[in-house]
């Protein structure tokens, strides 16, 4: 269907009144207030609000699917400009880089950590004097996980820091950074593939993403078994377990909504969705895979190499 | 869903839906912009209501009024109500009032996530205001959240307010990407970036400033909440972490913070003084540059807000300096202002008033700013009085000012009436004598080494105290005379003209007022 004109111009298609958005905050709030009474049952051991965070939950997800499956709707009817189009391009850029943002705040700490506070602890540094007088047999190394001043915190009794080149063959961080930059190959594969109006490679392709996606989570689900089980490497294990594991989990969160993110793609791509010219839905989801993508190899440089 | 498309077509130039499903589930920018400034002025009533607990208590030494923990929590929701429910929601109002009108734009860009962006609020905010009344009391360790005082000592309601904390963020994040968006995709064929309002230039760089640092503050929050409930050491030095961590990412996200609720300001003052100068501002090029200046400056200043926290000396001579050069683009527009109004035509109407008060009250707030910037000086100045000075002047008289400057200038076109001048202008003279008593003797009183977040204080401070105290409620109570002004002008009065002030200039002022509920839905041509 073509786009409504007036005088030559445009129309920008403003929807009219949606009953989503209202819902969609109600739930976050509801989500979030049984969340917090959730963690906070943890502790005291009372019982927390549980149900509220499944309510919430649900209306989260109801509310999404009911505005995606809408603006799917508006654009098979034609309704979106191509300057609609761009207005939901600019979103996602920006979306993206606020997510950049998220996990410059996570690196951060870790260069912060590393660099200044440790060395201080280990009585380094232009501020020497609280290793001096805090903790004077502390000395940190970075490398093994030995970076708890106080004995409270037992640390690691191994890390998952890099071996010499020659041992990567039998180290699993180097076998997911393969798999996880292959991925962002073969998304690009797929996405080509649709712009030539290739179904049986797009889907192809998209069907081999997924299922190295999956193939990382499953390492990296993996990677925590032993971490947990054989290396003593836990989230309360001092500063080491915190930075890997906040770094690594936040990611491995995003790469498993990334992965959600790519079903749905495939199942539009299997109902016959997209167009060689019309498919940002399915370009934004390859932004965003590779975004996922970048943020592991600056993962792999420096929670695990350096 | 096809039905709902179908419906659209016929309502598109109609009015407003009927009832309160009008505000629930609207996707109008003027209908999102009135409820952004409506939560706003509620927010600031309840945030007004906190700080004049806290200024009760400080009437006289000794502990009067309140307890002192009940105090804390009062000291730390005022910062948090204020900064958050306040302050910034104001501007996102007055920025989906007006953007799409001074682009050109039939709408924002995004409308339905626009609606989203607001209605996080309410929802948010009754989360954060709730743990006043949870066990163990609300937060009481300063809208700055600091570690290891929100960590291992904040009550157990912490949690509930890191969560309505990610809730304001991804409102802000998504407000501000709906702004980017109208900005860079909607405006009218012919304004280029250099022709802009400078209400939207200042509004394109806040929302940029706002995507790069709310995420690290949802960063810091979820460290906490970790250090809190999951057994990780960020800001735990027994674990290798560090506390000074906290403050290093809270002030990373802090002071663009604090331009955030300083830009837009900006730009709407750069609209009212050449209105009423009746010339076109002075300088316009040099204003976008010094924005954009300011911006880049706001990011490697930092942890000018913790000189006494134990920073190599080279941090601290990196800090001191990077932050006095913001004097330099602040001076530009400063001096931009003043050379609009230079040889031109002024009246003096309530807007003007508080524009004006603007440049002179908030560059007493940057003159402090240079003060508190000298590392030195700033081991005597910290933590003490003169800081709440100094962001008070900056954030009262310079960011609430602008919003009031705001509204006036604006209301005709929003109301379509005219607002009571004489009542107008009575609000600012109140507002102006109010904000000085309070806050003026606070430089005093600083000075002397009287500590902030203290509930009591020694004898020598009792006087600065009691004129604080004294100008807060004067500046407090007069605000009910604003309600009063606006809900006069939404229900009558003199009808506006389109054109409402003869010397303003923008797109805005084509329209009709009361603007029509769907404006521009064709771009308009520009001369």
């Amino acid at each position: 269907m073509a786009q409504q004109q007036v005088d030559g111009h445009e129309i920008y298609y403003v929807p009219s009144q949606s009953k989503v958005p209202v819902w969609l905050a109600f739930g976050l709030g509801v989500m979030l207030y049984g969340v917090a009474s959730w963690m906070n049952s943890l502790q005291t051991g009372q019982h927390g609000h549980e149900i509220m965070m499944l309510v919430g939950f649900l209306i989260v997800a109801i509310a999404l699917y009911k505005w995606f499956a809408a603006v799917i709707v508006e654009n098979h009817a034609g309704l979106n400009s191509s300057q609609v189009k761009r207005s939901y391009v600019w979103g996602m850029g920006w979306f993206i880089f606020s997510e950049v943002m998220f996990f410059a705040a996570f690196f951060g700490a870790l260069f912060y950590i590393r660099f200044f506070a440790l060395t201080w602890l280990g009585g380094g540094g232009e501020k020497a004097i609280t290793g001096e007088y805090l903790w004077p047999d502390f000395s940190p190394d970075w490398a093994t996980g030995a970076v708890n001043p106080h004995p409270q915190f037992a640390g690691p009794d191994g890390t998952f820091a890099a071996p010499s080149l020659t041992n990567w063959g039998a180290y699993l961080p180097f076998y997911n950074t393969v798999i996880l930059l292959s991925s962002s190959v073969t998304i690009h594969v797929a996405h080509t593939a649709l712009k030539e109006g290739n179904r049986r490679k797009l889907i192809l392709w998209l069907g081999i993403t997924i299922a190295l996606a999956f193939l990382f989570m499953g390492l990296q689900i993996e990677e925590y078994v032993q971490a947990y089980r054989d290396l003593g490497l836990t989230m309360d294990s001092g500063i080491y377990g915190s930075t890997f594991f906040l770094l690594t989990g936040f990611h491995g969160f995003h790469v498993a909504l990334g992965t959600f993110m790519l079903i749905i793609m495939l199942a539009r791509c299997l109902k016959g969705h997209f167009t060689k010219e019309d498919h940002f839905g399915f370009e934004a989801t390859a932004w965003y895979w590779h975004f996922v993508d970048v943020v592991w190899l600056a993962l792999f440089l420096f929670v695990y190499v350096f | 869903m096809s039905a709902v498309i179908d419906a659209h077509h016929d309502d598109h130039d109609h009015g407003p839906a009927k009832g309160i499903t009008r505000w629930l589930y609207t996707t109008n920018h003027k209908d999102i912009g009135s409820m952004y400034l409506w939560f706003s002025f509620i927010m600031f009533l309840a945030g007004g209501v906190m700080a004049l607990v806290i200024r009760a208590e400080l009437f006289q030494p000794g502990q009067s009024f309140v307890d002192p923990h009940f105090f804390n929590q009062m000291t730390t929701m005022h910062g948090l109500v204020m900064v958050f429910g306040a302050i910034m929601p104001a501007f996102v109002g007055l920025a989906n009032w007006m953007l799409p009108m001074m682009v050109g734009a039939p709408d924002m860009a995004l409308p339905r996530m626009n609606n989203l962006s607001f209605w996080i609020l309410p929802f948010a905010s009754a989360l954060l205001i709730s743990t006043l009344f949870m066990e163990g009391g609300g937060p009481d360790f300063g809208w700055t959240l600091y570690a290891p005082l929100s960590t291992t000592y904040g009550p157990p309601s912490t949690t509930f307010v890191i969560f309505a904390i990610h809730l304001l963020g991804a409102s802000s994040i998504m407000g501000a990407i709906n702004i980017i968006a109208t900005i860079l995709n909607m405006r009218a064929p012919g304004m280029t970036l250099m022709k802009m309002p400078m209400f939207v230039w200042t509004w394109l760089i806040t929302a940029y400033l706002l995507i790069a640092v709310m995420p690290v503050l949802a960063g810091a929050v979820t460290m906490m909440l970790f250090d809190i409930h999951f057994g990780t050491s960020f800001f735990d030095a027994a674990g290798g972490g560090d506390p000074v961590l906290f403050q290093h990412i809270f002030w990373f996200f802090g002071h663009p913070e604090v331009y955030i609720m300083i830009l837009p300001a900006f730009g709407i003052v750069s609209h009212v003084i050449p209105a009423f100068s009746r010339k076109k501002l002075f300088g316009y090029d040099s204003m976008v540059y010094a924005t954009s200046s300011i911006a880049f400056l706001s990011f490697i200043v930092w942890a000018h807000h913790m000189f006494t926290v134990g920073m190599p000396l080279a941090g601290q001579l990196f800090f001191m300096y990077a932050t006095m050069l913001i004097a330099v683009p602040t001076g530009v527009k400063v001096f931009n202002w003043i050379s609009t109004m230079w040889q031109g035509a002024m009246t003096f109407e309530t807007p003007m008033l508080f524009a004006l008060a603007f440049v002179f009250l908030f560059t007493v707030g940057g003159f402090s700013g240079v003060m508190l910037a000298i590392a030195p000086a700033d081991y005597q100045y910290h933590d003490t009085y003169f800081v709440v000075a100094h962001f008070h002047y900056v954030l009262v008289s310079g960011a609430l000012f602008s919003i009031f400057c705001a509204v006036y200038f604006w209301l005709p076109k929003w109301t379509g009436h005219m607002y009571s001048e004489a009542l107008g202008k009575v609000h600012f003279w109140l507002s102006f004598i109010g904000v000085n008593i309070a806050f003026f003797p606070m430089h005093f009183s600083g000075l002397a080494g009287m500590p902030r977040r203290i509930p009591d204080y020694a004898l020598q401070f009792a006087n600065f105290n009691a004129w604080s105290t004294v100008g807060a409620f004067i500046f407090g109570l007069s605000q009910l005379l604003f309600l009063y002004v606006v809900i006069q002008s939404i229900r009558g009065g003199q009808k506006a003209t389109a054109q409402v002030w003869d010397g303003a200039e923008g797109l805005e002022w084509t329209v009709p007022s009361p603007a029509p509920y769907h404006t521009f839905s064709t771009p308009p041509q520009l001369k």
